[in-house]
C-alpha cells in the first residue's frame, strides 16, 4: 500500500524522531511510504487562534499536496482532527475548495486508526520493556474518537507494562496558543496532569500528540521528575534489535 | 446590595491568574465540580437513548429559533388570552424600566425574587435599588451571594466558590435574628435561611421570576428548582413579574417532555428535579406580567455559527466539566454567564470592545469536554474558534502570525527556517523573553534537533 506521510510541522521541526519511527514502523508492516516534500502545516494554530485567512491558505496547500494519495497518515491526533473536523467548515459549500476538501478528508488517518482500521493489525511486533502510562489527548479522544485504539496497540507490545492514568480524560492544558495566552491556568492544568502521571509510577508517558507531550514533558522536566515522554509511534517502532 | 458586573476590570488571563493562586477556592471548586460531574455521568449513563434525546433537544430548539418571530407572537396571544400582560424589552434598560414601573404601580418597595439568570444579566437588583426598591433573593445560593455582597460564580450554584464555614460567617454577620450558636452543618445553615426567608415570603406582595421554558402554544411558563422557594415566590404574592429571554421558547407542551429529562440530569445530576412549577397567565387574585427580553439575542440569532448558543438551557454541565473553569473560577469571566457557555455567550451579547470580553473566546483550551456534555449539543469549540476570528488581535501577535503563515506557506522557506534554528540550537536560552516567557516560566522547552525530519528524509531517501 502506498501511503503518504503527513509528518506535521511540529514533528518535522522539533521531533524528527517521531517521523522516523513512523517510517520504520510502516515499512516493517509492508507499506510503501512517501513523504511529499511540499507539505508544511495543517493550519491548526492559525485557525484556532483566530487567523482564519492564513489557516485557509494552509488548508488549500494541504489539499493540493495530498490530493493524489490513497491514504494520508499523520502521527498527530490534533492535526488529523483539524483536517477532519475543521477543514469542511473552512470552505464555502459548493466551492472548488469544498470539493477538494471532501476528496482528501476521508483519506486522512491518525496513526493508530491507520494501523487498526486500514492495515488491520493490532500487534505490530514491538518490544519495549518499560512501565508506561498513556494520556489520550483531547483531540484524539473527543475529536477523532480514537477510543481504545492506542491502548490496544500498546497492550500488544512485548515487555510493556501499561498502567492506567488517573484523570486521563482531562485536558493537560496545552491547547496550542492557550498555553501562552492563559499561562496561569495552563500551568495549573499541567501541574495536575503531572501529579497524576507521577502517581502511576510510570517511567514513560506516551501519547499520540507531540504538542501535548511537549507541554507535559516540559513540566515534568522542569520539575526534575525523571519521567520521559514518548510518542506512540516511537514505542510501536521499538523492537528487540533497536533497543 | 449585591455588587455589579458592569465595568469589571481586567481580562480573563489576569483574573484567572489571581484565582489560581487561591488554594481554598481551587479546592472548593474542584470538589464541587467533580462531585456533580460524577453524578451527571451516572444518571446520563442510565438512559440508553441519551444521544437521541440530545438530538431531539437540539432539533426542537433549532426549529424554534428559526421560527422565533412566529412563536413569540403566538406566545403573546396565549398569555394575553389567559389574563396576563406581555411587555417587550429591547435591552436591559428597557426591561429594568418596565419592571421598576410595574413594582412602583403596586406601591410596594420590597420584592422577592426567584433565582433568574435573565435578571442577573440585566442587573435588575441594582436598577431597582436606584428606584428605592429592595429585591430579596430567595434561592439559597443567591441569598448567600447577596448577603455576602458578592458576585455569583456559577449558573446553577452561584455560591459554588464558598464553603460551609464561609457561609456560616456570612449568615452570622448579615442575617438578622440568626442564632449565635449557628454551626456550619448544612441542615443548620438551610434552616437558618428558611426562617429568614419565610418571613419575607409572607410579607411580600410582589415577586420577580425568570423561567426555564415558555410554551408558545399555551402561554405556559415553567420553572424547575430544587428548594421550593421558587414556588413560594410564584404563588404567594399578589403581583408576579417574569423576565424571560426570548430564546426560552418551546413550541408545544409536548416538547417539554424532552427538556424535563435533559435539564435535571445535566444540571444537578438528578433524574427529576424536586419542584416543577407551571403557570399560565394570571390566576385568581394575582396579577401576572411577562417581560420578554431581547438584550442582544436577535443579533446572536443573526450569526450563522454563533446562534447555536441560544439553544442553551443553562444547565451548567459545561461549567462542571471545564478544566479552565475549574481552575479559574466563575468570577474570572466577569459575567453572569461563566465557563464555556459564558465564553461564547457573553462576547456575543456584549460585543468584544472591552479587553475582558475580547479575552473570553480564548478562555478555553478547546478540549471539547463542554461539547460532549451539552444536552443540546452546542458545539462550543466551534463557536469559540469563530469568535476568535472576529476578536481584535494585538499588532505584535498579528505580525508574528503573518510571518509564521508566510514561512509555513512554502516548504522551502520552512526548510530554511528549520536549518537556521538548528544552527542556532546551542544559543536558545532556558528562559525565553517576551510572550514566550509564559511558556518557560513553568516548562522547559524541547531541544531543537540537529536535523529536521525533512532534511533527514532528503538525505536518506532522495539520495
Ligand atoms: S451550553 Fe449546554 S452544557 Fe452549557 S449550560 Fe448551556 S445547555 Fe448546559
Amino acid at each position: 500500500m502506498r501511503v503518504a506521510l503527513f509528518i506535521t510541522c511540529v514533528n518535522d521541526t522539533l521531533f524528527p524522531g517521531t517521523g522516523k519511527a513512523v517510517v520504520s514502523l510502516l515499512r516493517r508492516l509492508g507499506c510503501d511510504v512517501d513523504f511529499p516534500a511540499a507539505q508544511t502545516c495543517c493550519g491548526q494554530m492559525h485557525v484556532n487562534t483566530g487567523y482564519r485567512e492564513e489557516g485557509v491558505r494552509l488548508a488549500r496547500h494541504f489539499t493540493e499536496v495530498f490530493a493524489g494519495y490513497d491514504a494520508v497518515v499523520a502521527p498527530s491526533g490534533s492535526c488529523a482532527a483539524m483536517v477532519r473536523e475543521q477543514y469542511p467548515k473552512l470552505a464555502r459549500p459548493g466551492s472548488k475548495g469544498a470539493a477538494a476538501i471532501a476528496e482528501v478528508v476521508p483519506k486522512v488517518y491518525e496513526l493508530s486508526e491507520f494501523l487498526l482500521d486500514v492495515l488491520k493489525v493490532d500487534d505490530v511486533g514491538a518490544y519495549f520493556p518499560h512501565r508506561v502510562t498513556y494520556h489520550p489527548t483531547c483531540h484524539s479522544l473527543r475529536g477523532l474518537h480514537l477510543g481504545d485504539r492506542p491502548t490496544r496497540l500498546l497492550r500488544n507490545v512485548r515487555g510493556l507494562e501499561l498502567v492506567p492514568l488517573p484523570g486521563a480524560e482531562e485536558c493537560c492544558g496545552f491547547g496550542g496558543t492557550f498555553a501562552v495566552k492563559n499561562p496561569a491556568v495552563s500551568a495549573a492544568m499541567g501541574a495536575d496532569k503531572t501529579r497524576n502521571i507521577l502517581d502511576t509510577g510510570a517511567e514513560v508517558l506516551c501519547a499520540a500528540d507531540n504538542s501535548c507531550l511537549m507541554h507535559i514533558g516540559g513540566t515534568l522536566s522542569r520539575q526534575k521528575t525523571g519521567v520521559r515522554t514518548m510518542h506512540l509511534a516511537e514505542i510501536l517502532a521499538s523492537t528487540e534489535e533497536n533497543q | 446590595m449585591s455588587a455589579t458586573f458592569l465595568g469589571m476590570p481586567g481580562n480573563f488571563p489576569k483574573n484567572a491568574a489571581k484565582a489560581v493562586q487561591d488554594s481554598q477556592l481551587r479546592y472548593n471548586l474542584r470538589k464541587a465540580t467533580h462531585t456533580i460531574r460524577g453524578k451527571r455521568a451516572n444518571v446520563v449513563g442510565e438512559l440508553p437513548d441519551w444521544q437521541e434525546l440530545r438530538a431531539a433537544g437540539k432539533a426542537i430548539k433549532d426549529h424554534t429559533l428559526r421560527n422565533l418571530d412566529r412563536y413569540l407572537v403566538q406566545l403573546e396571544a396565549a398569555v394575553t388570552r389567559a389574563g396576563g400582560t406581555v411587555h417587550w424589552a429591547r435591552d436591559a434598560a428597557e426591561a429594568n424600566a418596565i419592571v421598576a414601573g410595574l413594582v412602583k404601580a403596586t406601591g410596594e418597595t420590597e420584592v422577592v425574587k426567584v433565582k433568574s439568570m435573565a435578571t442577573q444579566e440585566i442587573e435588575l437588583n441594582q436598577a431597582l435599588a436606584a428606584q428605592g426598591i429592595t429585591a430579596y433573593e430567595t434561592d439559597l445560593a443567591e441569598l448567600i451571594v447577596q448577603l455576602g455582597d458578592d458576585f455569583p460564580s456559577h449558573i446553577l450554584v452561584p455560591a459554588i466558590h464558598r464553603n460551609r464555614s464561609e457561609i456560616r460567617e456570612i449568615f452570622l454577620e448579615k442575617m438578622p435574628k440568626v442564632p449565635p450558636n449557628l454551626t456550619d452543618d448544612p441542615p443548620a445553615l438551610a434552616e437558618a435561611a428558611r426562617l429568614h426567608l419565610r418571613e419575607r415570603f409572607l410579607k411580600s406582595k410582589v415577586a420577580i421570576s425568570g423561567a426555564n421554558f415558555m410554551i408558545a402554544e399555551t402561554g405556559t411558563l415553567v420553572v424547575l428548582e430544587s428548594e421550593g422557594n421558587g414556588r413560594m415566590c410564584l404563588t404567594l404574592p399578589e403581583t408576579l413579574i417574569s423576565v424571560v429571554g426570548i430564546e426560552k421558547l418551546l413550541p408545544s407542551w409536548r416538547d417539554l417532555e424532552v427538556f424535563l429529562q435533559l435539564l435535571p440530569r445535566s444540571s444537578t445530576g438528578e433524574r427529576m428535579n424536586p419542584y416543577t412549577s407551571m403557570w399560565t397567565g394570571a390566576v385568581e387574585g394575582q396579577d401576572f406580567h411577562l417581560v420578554l427580553l431581547d438584550n442582544g439575542r436577535t443579533d446572536v440569532l443573526a450569526d450563522e455559527v454563533g446562534r447555536q448558543a441560544l439553544r442553551c438551557i443553562r444547565c451548567s454541565a459545561c461549567l462542571n466539566v471545564c478544566p479552565v473553569y475549574e481552575r479559574a473560577g466563575g468570577h474570572a469571566y466577569g459575567s453572569v454567564y461563566p465557563g464555556p457557555i459564558g465564553a461564547i455567550l457573553t462576547p456575543q451579547l456584549r460585543g468584544m470592545s472591552s479587553d475582558l470580553d475580547a479575552s473570553l473566546p480564548y478562555a478555553s483550551s478547546l478540549c471539547g469536554a463542554c461539547y460532549e456534555v451539552c444536552p443540546v449539543a452546542i458545539d462550543i469549540p466551534e463557536v469559540l474558534v469563530d469568535l476568535r476570528a472576529k476578536a481584535p488581535h494585538a499588532a505584535a501577535e498579528r505580525a508574528g502570525m503573518k510571518v509564521a503563515g508566510w514561512i509555513l506557506n512554502d516548504h522551502q522557506r520552512l526548510a530554511r527556517a528549520q536549518r537556521a534554528a538548528s544552527r542556532l540550537r546551542g544559543l536558545v536560552p532556558k528562559r525565553l523573553p517576551g510572550p514566550m516567557s509564559a511558556w518557560t516560566d513553568t516548562r522547559d522547552i524541547p531541544e531543537i534537533p540537529e536535523e529536521s525530519f525533512r532534511d533527514w528524509w532528503e538525505r536518506n531517501e532522495r539520495a
